[in-house]
């Protein structure tokens, strides 16, 4: 390779980091989805109307990717003070401006208060929720607006490209990755570097690249938090990878239901060709790569990797059998290297700081940080990104706040459909990949759903075998058949027709659907039910023997009825009763006609008096 | 004026925009479902011509997706999360009244050709759950009260046009 191309890599990357970096003054108002339904949009038209009527052009607005806190949307951050303000409405946005970004005042009313001490916190790294976290990986999403890649120059985007090029042979990459111990963020928790240098050393032409962007995990949604928050970060991540395993095509693999990650990352990939980041010769070196986007249409199974390939290749995604592995026949049967989205992300970092600087961090066998989704029946939810390690404690109670309404914990979902639920018992185990897999459950791509002595664990596990049931591709028997009548059996429990004996028939054909599965997802399909059996035993035995759902969920063995004591009459609930099951006189105590009554739940959520009760 | 253009026609150009080549079939398929609101049977077999594979190719990807449709649409799609954090928080509750309510099932569509109702395994806005999104709108923290104000506000909005 010619030197001087490459030394020149690293100064074009200097110069534009030194011409667009770092800004000042500036509002960055979260636009991520979550908030976008709670209205962020209106808000920042209205701050950039109030900016250049108050003459304040200069100050920018950030349109920024999630900033992870969406229970407190629409949020923004007024740098440089970073004062946080949270449910920001549009009549705010005049004070804002006026006080905060020209006086650097703070507006009380709009900043978070500590629900304990009832104080209240100015800057969002005082906040308990994001106190303890180490956002490395997702914090930059308050810096950047995704759509302009300058903001990612001015935090020293695409500096690693540039080191890499100018500085570093592919093996050397490889080499710094394995050293930093980066693990695949999915779920899997393979070694990133394992499957790079499997990809180099390789035989087969072209070679390729992929980000996994299909979170298909039901309450996961960090990938696309990135996806959409910092997509150059991916891009960087992937351009770097092809250059240490020797390719020159990527493919982006994004969900069907994200339209807004796709629409980022096209600005995004269509910006980096224009700065010759992507395409032939980037950096003026003689390396070439280009990355294409391709979007699913709703297939759980193409999250995994040979149904991906599948459904790149523009076929129904069904997985095959992997007696060769992807990183000699991958898609199109060629070498490819498959990262997650989120893995990707972490590439740069590690370049950029070095392997000994990210060993610090994580724990023994999992270096590095993890964004998790922390949602369910928790205070605060959102987006987290902790050090491997941290205890499942921490994670709920310092930063998700614990549990609403005064209820109790029972249990925290992590790694999908694949992974199980968590009792209490087990709440100091240090989260990571190891830990999660010894207790029965996976770390997955992050999601963690919490849920509270009001969920039923026998209707969880029915849940999962029926999302299962509808995901499996039906290519193999045990996962296919195996899966329905595991799901039916879940069914009967939840509908009072258990048997005695139905847990051990559901633990024997979980065993047989795990060994004998062709690919991941009937693999780990037995797990949430396995899992609820192992932890939750006594709550099967309930449904079964006694036909009773002790968290009041399985619609057949429950019955509404209404506290005397507690109703007023206002006859709220008989309105919005479906089947006209309620009724009693005005200012009088009503009753529900048990038959009638279909156990829907209008009246509950209806009632502001706790008057309706369920047995 | 220019004249309407047929269906096999239109599919031959979204063909053609994607290269012509089959590992574009999701992608064209994509485009025809954006197109025509499901995927017509006469735009299927154009697309298999033009892309030069067999109907049964074409077919397979066509119900092997979720997000594709053989039928027609409604004019407005509500679709249901159905994720984890959505189904702990009463997903099921307000699939039970949109049921009730439009009087259709998912996969269906309402007679006038109005809503169609479809669940989705996670629209990935777990924070707000339950979720709903209507046409390209996120709903949040949807109670039984706000399913009843989304649809008369959607069937009087259709009143007034």
């Amino acid at each position: 390779m010619n030197e001087n191309p490459d030394t020149q890599a690293r100064q074009i990357m200097d110069n534009l980091t030194l011409y667009y970096g770092p800004k000042k003054k500036f509002i960055a108002i979260c636009a991520g989805t979550g908030c976008r339904a709670s209205g962020s949009l209106k808000v920042k038209e209205a701050l950039e109307a109030e900016l250049k009527k108050q003459n304040l052009s200069e100050v920018d607005v950030l349109a920024t990717g999630c900033l992870g806190f969406c229970e407190k949307g629409p949020m923004l951050v007024v740098h440089p003070d970073k004062y946080f303000y949270q449910h920001v409405k549009v009549e705010d946005v005049p004070e804002i401006i006026s006080k905060t970004v020209a006086r650097g005042e703070v507006i009380s009313r709009l900043l978070y208060r500590h629900p304990e001490t009832k104080k209240t916190l100015f800057r969002e790294e005082d906040l308990p929720f994001y106190k303890k976290q180490c956002r490395v990986v997702f914090g930059q999403n308050g810096m950047i607006d995704p759509a302009r890649i300058e903001d990612y120059f001015a935090i020293n985007g695409y500096q690693a490209l540039g080191k890499v090029l100018a500085e570093m042979t592919p093996e050397q990459v490889i080499s710094e990755v394995k050293k930093a111990g980066l693990r695949g963020r999915g779920g899997g928790g393979f070694h990133a570097a394992v499957k790079w240098e499997g990809v180099r050393r390789a035989h087969g032409d072209p070679k390729y690249v992929i980000a996994n962007g299909d979170e298909g995990d039901p309450g996961a949604y960090m990938d696309r938090s990135l996806m959409e928050g910092n997509p150059h970060s991916v891009i960087e991540g992937m351009i770097i990878g092809a250059y240490a395993v020797g390719s020159k095509q990527g493919y982006i693999y994004v969900r069907n239901e994200y339209p807004l990650a796709v629409t980022h990352l096209s600005i995004a990939i269509e910006a980096a060709r224009e700065m010759g980041l992507l395409g032939k010769n980037i950096l003026g070196t003689d390396f070439s790569f280009d990355i294409q986007i391709t979007k699913g249409a709703g297939a759980f199974v193409c999250g995994e990797s040979s149904a991906l390939f599948a459904s790149v290749e523009g076929r129904a995604g069904e997985p095959r059998a992997k007696y060769v592995h992807a990183v000699e026949k991958g898609l199109y049967d060629k070498p490819t290297v498959l990262n997650n989205v989120e893995t990707w992300a972490n590439v740069p970092l590690i370049i950029n700081k070095g392997a000994d600087w990210y060993n610090t961090i994580g724990t023994e066998g999992s270096k590095g940080t993890k964004i998790f989704s922390l949602v369910g029946k928790i205070n605060n939810t959102g987006l987290i990104e902790v050090p491997m390690g941290t205890t499942l404690y921490e994670i709920i109670y310092d930063m998700g706040g614990g549990i609403p309404n005064g209820k109790k914990f029972k249990a925290v979902q992590t790694g999908g459909p694949s992974g199980g639920c968590i009792p209490e018992s087990l709440l100091d185990i240090p989260v990571d990949f190891d830990k999660l897999y010894e207790v029965g459950s996976m770390m997955g791509s992050g999601g963690m759903i919490v849920m509270d002595e009001t969920s039923c664990m026998v209707d969880v596990a029915r849940y999962f075998l029926e999302f299962l049931k509808e995901e499996s591709c039906g290519k193999c028997v045990p996962c296919r058949e195996g899966v329905r009548r595991m799901s039916d059996i879940l069914e009967d429990i939840c509908a009072g027709k258990g048997r005695e004996g139905d847990v051990e028939i559901l633990e024997a054909m979980g065993k047989a659907i795990a060994d004998g599965s062709l690919c991941a997802l009937g693999g780990s399909a037995p797990n949430p039910v396995l899992s609820t059996i192992r932890y939750f035993r006594e709550e099967y035995d309930a449904h079964i023997r006694e036909h009773r759902c002790p968290a009041g969920v399985c619609k057949a063995l429950i019955a509404y009825s209404i506290d005397a004591e507690k109703c007023t009459g206002c006859g709220v609930c008989v309105k919005v009763c479906a089947t006209q099951a309620i009724t009693g006189e005005k200012k009088k105590a009503h009753s529900i006609d048990k038959d009638k009554c279909t156990r829907c739940g209008a009246c509950i959520q209806s009632c502001k008096f706790d008057a309706i009760k369920v047995k | 004026m220019t004249k309407p253009i047929g269906v096999a026609a239109k599919t031959r150009q979204i063909v053609k925009k994607h290269g012509g080549g089959k590992s574009a079939m999701i992608a064209v398929l994509q485009d025809i479902q954006e197109t025509f609101n499901y995927l017509p049977k006469e735009a299927l077999k154009a697309a298999a011509r033009a892309m030069n594979v067999p109907m049964s190719r074409v077919y397979e990807a066509a119900t092997f997706y979720t997000a594709f449709s053989l039928k027609p649409r409604g004019k407005h799609v509500v679709k249901i999360c159905k994720g984890t954090a959505c189904h702990v928080r009463g997903a099921a509750i307000l699939q039970d009244r949109f049921e009730t309510t439009l009087g259709i099932k998912p996969g269906g569509t309402t007679k006038d050709g109005k809503f169609s109702l479809e669940t989705v395994n996670c629209v990935g806005a777990c924070a707000l759950g339950p979720v709903v999104v209507i046409n390209a709108d996120y709903h949040g923290q949807v109670t039984i009260s706000k399913v009843d104000k989304i649809i008369k506000k959607i069937n009087e909005e259709g009143a007034k046009s």
